[in-house]
């Protein structure tokens, strides 16, 4: 997992490993992101996943190795 | 030249890459800190950081938007990441076309889906330490 900005300051860490079963999907990994760190809840839904660099939707399914990137609301310029 | 880079940007650099003898017309936008924030607070400085791998790979597909667009123009971008002071340049982008239209057309469509798509966020320093994360979802003409 990467997590940027505002995400990235409410996280202990900006690059962390997650452990999801099998068949789990994006909308997995944020339900376990949203248990262990509830400080999330106010920006989940502003917050967009890039899976492999690809903006990717929550019913996408995950496979081992992904790389899952939390995008807040863009601010650059 | 489209890049994601720490160190401060030279917006010669960007024109020289473009100028090849063909285009006639070179517009260049620069994105620069200032002082106060759009509520009017002094602003101390700035700070940016990049998902650097996407947001070039954004940078890549607006510059090939442009092309379809506006048509023989070449576009170059470069983003700031890091601490910023009052007035230094955060980004910079410049195209290149035949005729001085395009080149204009072109520079505004790059510096405004920029803002709109690239994952690069920004942070705004106050004098008193504290800090806010700007997002752009409310564009300033």
């Amino acid at each position: 997992m990467l997590a940027f900005a505002r995400v990235r300051e409410l996280l202990p860490e900006s690059d962390f490993a997650l452990d999801l079963g099998d068949g789990s999907r994006i909308r997995d990994a944020w339900a376990i992101l949203a248990r262990d760190f509830p400080a999330l809840s106010d920006v989940a839904a502003s917050t967009r996943t890039a899976r492999n660099g690809r903006v990717a939707s929550l019913d996408e399914a995950l496979c081992d190795g992904d790389e899952l990137a939390l995008l807040p609301p863009v601010g650059g310029g | 030249m489209l890049k994601v880079t720490r160190d401060p940007i030279d917006p010669r650099a960007l024109e020289g890459v473009l100028q090849d003898g063909e285009s006639g017309g070179v517009v260049t936008f620069l994105g620069v800190v200032r002082a106060r924030a759009g509520d009017g607070r002094p602003v101390d400085g700035l700070e940016y950081e990049a998902f650097e791998p996407m947001a070039l790979a954004e940078f890549e597909r607006i510059a090939q938007e442009a092309r379809e667009r506006f048509g023989d123009v070449r576009v170059a971008i470069v983003h700031r990441t890091g601490e910023l002071r009052i007035g230094e340049v955060a980004v910079a982008v410049a195209a290149a076309a035949v005729h001085r239209k395009a080149a204009f057309d072109a520079c505004a469509y790059a510096i405004d889906e920029v803002k709109r798509r690239a994952p690069i966020w920004k942070k705004e320093r106050y004098a008193d330490g504290s800090g806010e994360w700007k997002t752009n979802e409310t564009l300033h003409p």
